[in-house]
């Protein structure tokens, strides 16, 4: 529906062709010289995307120190990088500071197994976005490849020594925080979704209400702060929860509130008569829900879910303030050694461009979802 | 609209958490910490772990600096093993929290000892392992050589810092004004002050020098102001109430002082086992039961100073590298304010 | 809570009491003591550890002297002596201007780069659309840290940028002339709402005579009444408001009105970032009008920026109002990430509150309060702004 829309937008000022141009030329005119502003429109933006575009490719490939000699101590020199600075990119520091970047403090000789993880999880997303692989074995998948990733992480079997939790760091917390918060979140968001709908609990509508719209108005990082600053003085003393549980826990309320208004929206969105229907067949309100309505709802929001995945996987980022080494705060860390301060850019590029591949591939997921529901639906 | 009824009470609800409170009670029993390092096999220990020279990762993941060192050295006085330390990385804002509510045994997190701090926080300072004071940084060409000169100034800071306080106060009280710029990221300051954004850069003396260091060949065009605005004397911290705890803290920081000022490093220390000097005797534990005294094994100082090391290698391996002079952190024989009272 | 209890819902009309209902509200009851229970043994663990930790408690640090320095102030304020209390409210206002000003340019960038990805000219379109996708698939925190980047390679205040007569662009900020004020100028700022008030009744009077009769009547009396009003009351007061131009004093520019480095990074960090997802609900909106409308307008031999501003974009406000609410509500929230580069909002401040005073709880709780508050009347204005349309619209 969408598609047909935009076309006739953008074919709006279609031009008769006089004389007989090739199919390029054509492309062009009506494309990008249609009329005498769009042809500005068009020159300018061009002059603009090649002169940053040569800059940046100056700075980032021509100009770019790729690494840097060490002394005889073993510690970098990055002389010719403070050198270079303004001018030329200095990779050299991701060079250096690329597992440290990745992994945090998790130690160093064994890093595979963080690394095994990121693999694992990569791998469950792919399989998780292929339509073909939507079955009942996935979710069981799914639970293996999670306790496989605690149990590499955690380690202390098979000769596998123990790391704590705390040592964790880098790109598995990042895609931990995102893929547990989702998986706690969600449970939580179902119940109080159909607590907010439920017509005959105007109590449970009231806290479910509460819980929701609490949570949605206010920013993440005063949860965050809550679960760093506030959530110990709520414990009995000697009880002592581990700072990334709380963050975990922080996370899944979050998540659970915004993904309650998605799951929400797809309850509105079921006709009524699915419904009932199902109370015509004598079916109690769990067997109706469980059955008949959360399955076509919830597979009506896929996509809204995908996205809304993506917004807390970049808002991960955000436990850097209280103090958790995810991906950003252990980038951040890494430059704050006197050696390599002041190569900010280059690993904030590094970065951008690990959140955006992550995110980007799950956004392009989403629209294709969104594209195969809709046909579904026309048919 | 439903919002907005629903909204209301709950926000009156988060407003009425805070009318919690009831008369304070005074708690703790023994060393209930050392018995639950020792129950653990390792010392939570709270750091910064992004201060260069305090404790900062490499690229290994290796906590460096001399807080980090410092709970090496409470490692090896507790458990025997300096390796068996978990650092634990916080914030300005949660390392209060983190204290007080048991996630660490104690807190090296470069904290300036100040009377508010002991007596609202129900927190306590061990000992001072650094003496530092706030000063300025700034360009050579701004043509400033002193910090009266700064009237009107913009001024780069961390929030959440004494410095704040510093120079909030010294303002006010030469009668100045000046602008802050309060950044929370390090990086970002340092890029702000480096581009111009700010006329200086306040912040410890010794993180100034420590950042001037870092400038290579252009740290000449930067200029340390003589001026040391307060005293900001940063130590370890611990909670009240666990005075056992409390002692170990201060007198594993004394054996470390009192080991440099015998001579007894972590290379030589074995070649005083024969010494016949009463003193070195009692603190390696070859005589007296100074640690039994303590709750501890009568090796502790021995296994300090063997696996971290006295004051003076600390400095060396953590400090001096940054380029900042050893000044009044020296020896109180050389000059300086560490002075360990005798260990008999 | 309990009121609801007691008076049981009415709305179903099955007055027996029927097994279903008994359920319901034995386990609303269970559901609702399990919670209470749960609050009030935090709230006691609570106090008990407040306590037992002796940590200081109470709202009694807000009338204390507060040694914040605080950069950029929209009331008096003096570190060391203006109290926590005004500090705070400092940070809300600080808050308050980043925000409202961000949802204004945010909603014109995101209706632009949303027209622009439908626009024919392919390089334009394509150009928005990577705009959307990129910005939306990196945090925010990096781009800020960007954006704040960038300000720093500004010339210092001795070698300004100095585009126009006294307006200087240096990274100490963008400084521009102010109307100086002075004594009379109540009078003409007074006169100024007066005329716009004027101007606003001449132009709905317009409205309704151009639907009732089909010819409106000009514009330029209102014009010529806004400008004129207050220009007459300052003669005739004699102070003609003069301009307070800025001009490099020791260290930095003074007079005029600036615009720091800090306010400005964040202001298009948070613009740029909500305008990518404004610019899809825009462009979602621009979809749902129907294609008979933009043939029918075409028809009417209207051009496509007519087509667009007087017969699409009215119908697509009313899909675009609810979900811009929510784009409106997480820009407030995100506001918050200023303390990464040095903004003081709410957050910083009470951040630098908690760490002087220590008390985590009341600190927190402001910050939550101060969002709520907030996200509530940007939810009743945007509801009560929805139904308006949704009326007018018929």
């Amino acid at each position: 529906m969408s598609a047909s829309h935009s076309s006739s937008v953008e074919r709006a000022p279609t031009l008769a062709l006089g004389a007989p141009l090739s199919r390029a030329a054509f492309w062009l005119r009506s494309r990008l010289f249609a009329t005498p502003v769009s042809a500005v429109v068009s020159l300018a933006l061009l002059y603009l995307l090649l002169r940053w575009g040569w800059d940046f490719f100056g700075w980032a490939v021509l100009h770019a120190i790729w690494q840097v000699p060490h002394d005889a101590a073993g510690l970098p020199q990055t002389g010719v990088c403070r050198a270079a600075e303004g001018v030329g990119a200095c990779w050299a520091v991701v060079a250096e500071k690329y597992r440290f970047i990745l992994f945090g403090f998790y130690p160093y000789a064994q890093q595979w197994r963080p690394a095994i993880c990121v693999l694992l999880f990569i791998g469950l997303y792919a399989a998780s976005a292929q339509q073909r692989f939507w079955r009942r074995e996935l979710a069981l998948i799914w639970a293996v490849a999670l306790v496989l990733i605690g149990a590499l992480m955690w380690g202390g079997f098979a000769g596998l020594p123990l790391v704590a939790d705390d040592q964790w760091g880098g790109l598995p917390i990042t895609l931990i925080l995102a893929t547990f918060g989702l998986a706690g979140a969600f449970p939580l968001a179902v119940l109080a979704a159909l607590g907010r709908r439920s017509r005959g609990m105007p109590a449970v509508r009231m806290l479910c209400v509460c819980y929701i719209e609490l949570i949605r108005g206010v920013p993440l990082i005063s949860l965050l702060f809550m679960a760093s600053v506030m959530f110990p003085l709520f414990l009995p003393a000697g009880v002592d929860i581990d700072k990334l549980l709380r963050a975990q826990i922080a996370f899944v309320l979050f998540a659970g509130a915004y993904l309650a208004e998605v799951v929400r929206a797809g309850l509105q969105a079921l006709p009524k008569g699915q419904s009932e229907a199902a109370d015509a067949l004598g079916l109690g309100y769990w067997q109706k829900t469980m059955l008949i309505v959360l399955p076509q709802a919830l597979r009506q929001v896929i996509p809204m879910l995908v996205n809304t995945f993506i917004g807390f996987f970049k808002d991960t980022s955000l436990v850097l303030i209280i103090g958790i080494f995810d991906l950003t705060t252990t980038g951040r860390t890494a430059i704050d050694e006197p050696a390599w301060q002041g190569f900010g850019n280059e690993i904030y590029l590094l970065l951008a461009a690990i959140y955006f591949t992550f995110c980007f591939a799950m956004s392009r997921t989403s629209a294709r979802l969104e594209h195969l529901f809709s046909r579904g639906q026309r048919r | 609209m439903q919002t907005a009824r629903v909204l209301l009470p709950l926000m009156s609800m988060v407003l009425g958490l805070l009318a919690l409170g009831a008369p304070a009670r005074a708690a703790g029993s023994g060393s209930a910490t050392l018995d639950a390092v020792q129950a653990r096999g390792q010392l939570l220990c709270g750091v910064a772990g992004d201060t260069a020279g305090f404790s900062i990762a490499d690229s290994q993941g290796v906590m460096h600096g001399i807080d980090a060192d410092g709970c090496r050295a409470l490692a090896a006085a507790t458990l025997g093993d300096a390796a068996k330390v978990k650092f634990v990385p916080v914030t300005a804002q949660s390392r209060f929290t983190a204290l007080q509510s048991g996630e660490v045994d104690v807190l090296i997190d470069e904290t300036t000892w100040t009377l508010g701090r002991e007596a609202s926080l129900g927190l306590l300072f061990g000992v001072v392992n650094f003496y530092d004071g706030t000063g300025f940084l700034v360009k050579k060409s701004s043509g400033v050589t002193a910090a009266k000169q700064m009237d009107g100034a913009t001024i780069c800071v961390l929030p959440g810092t004494s410095t704040e306080l510093a120079i909030a106060d010294y303002f006010r009280l030469n009668n100045m004004k000046f602008t802050p710029i309060e950044i929370q990221d390090i990086q970002q300051i340092r890029g702000a002050f480096l581009s111009g954004r700010c006329d200086a850069y306040s912040t410890d003396a010794s993180a100034l020098a420590a950042f001037r260091f870092t400038l290579g060949d252009r740290a000449g065009d930067y200029l340390l102001l003589p001026d040391i605005i307060s005293k900001e004397p940063l130590g370890p911290m611990v909670r009240k109430g666990d005075d056992k705890w409390f002692d170990i803290v201060r007198w594993t920081s004394y054996a470390q002082i009192t080991a440099e000022e015998a001579g007894i490093t972590s290379a030589n220390i074995d070649s005083f086992a024969s010494t016949n000097d009463p003193n070195i005797r009692r603190l390696l534990g070859l005589e007296g039961d100074l640690g039994k005294a303590m709750g501890l094994d009568n090796r502790w100082a021995y296994n300090v100073v063997k696996q971290v090391g006295n004051t003076g290698e600390v400095w060396a391996r953590d400090i001096t590298p940054l380029g900042v002079p050893r000044g009044i952190n020296n020896l109180w024989t050389k000059g300086g304010l560490l002075y360990a009272p005798p260990m008999r | 809570m309990s009121a609801s209890l007691a008076a049981p819902p009415r709305r179903r009309l099955r007055l027996s009491w029927s097994d279903a209902r008994l359920r319901g509200l034995v386990w609303q009851v269970l559901i609702l003591g399990a919670v209470a229970l749960l609050i009030w043994y935090l709230a006691r663990t609570t106090a008990h550890n407040l306590a037992t930790r002796h940590i200081a408690t109470g709202f009694a640090f807000l009338d204390h002297a507060a040694p914040i320095p605080i950069g950029e102030t929209l009331i008096d304020y003096t570190p060391s002596v203006s109290s926590y209390g005004r500090a705070l409210l400092i940070g809300v206002l600080n808050t308050l201007k980043i925000s409202i000003v961000g949802c204004l340019l945010a909603t014109v960038l995101g209706t632009l780069i949303g027209i622009g990805r439908l626009a024919p000219n392919w390089l334009l379109a394509r150009l928005c659309g990577a705009y959307v996708e990129g910005l939306r698939d990196i945090p925010l925190l990096l781009q800020l840290l960007f954006w704040y980047g960038l300000m720093q390679t500004l010339p210092a205040p001795r070698r300004a940028l100095h585009p126009l007569a006294g307006v200087f662009l240096s990274n100490r900020g963008l400084r521009v002339p102010a109307l100086a004020w002075r004594p009379g100028d109540g009078w003409v700022l007074a006169a100024f709402g007066i005329a716009l008030l004027g101007a606003f009744l001449w132009a709905r009077h317009a409205a309704r005579r151009r639907d009732a009769t089909g010819r409106g009547l000009p514009l330029w009396p209102a014009a010529l009444l806004v400008l004129g009003l207050p220009a007459m009351v300052a003669i005739a007061l004699g102070a003609v408001p003069g301009l307070d131009r800025p001009a490099l004093h020791g260290f930095n520019f003074q007079g005029g009105l600036l615009i720091s480095p800090e306010y400005a990074a964040l202001l298009i960090g948070l613009v740029v970032y909500a305008a990518s997802y404004i610019a899809e609900i825009v462009r979602s909106g621009i979809l749902s009008v129907s294609t008979g409308q933009w043939e029918a307008a075409q028809a009417l031999g209207l051009r496509r920026g007519a087509v667009l501003r007087l017969v699409v974009l009215p119908q697509a406000l009313r899909v675009v109002v609810p979900p811009m609410t929510s784009q409106y509500l997480n820009l407030v929230k995100n506001s918050s990430l200023a303390v990464a580069i040095g903004y003081q909002d709410i957050v910083s401040i009470a951040n630098t509150t908690l760490n002087q005073t220590g008390q985590a709880i009341e600190g927190i709780a402001l910050i939550m309060a101060v969002y709520l508050t907030i996200s509530l009347s940007i939810s009743l204005f945007m509801n009560w702004y929805n139904v308006r349309i949704a009326l007018v619209e018929r």
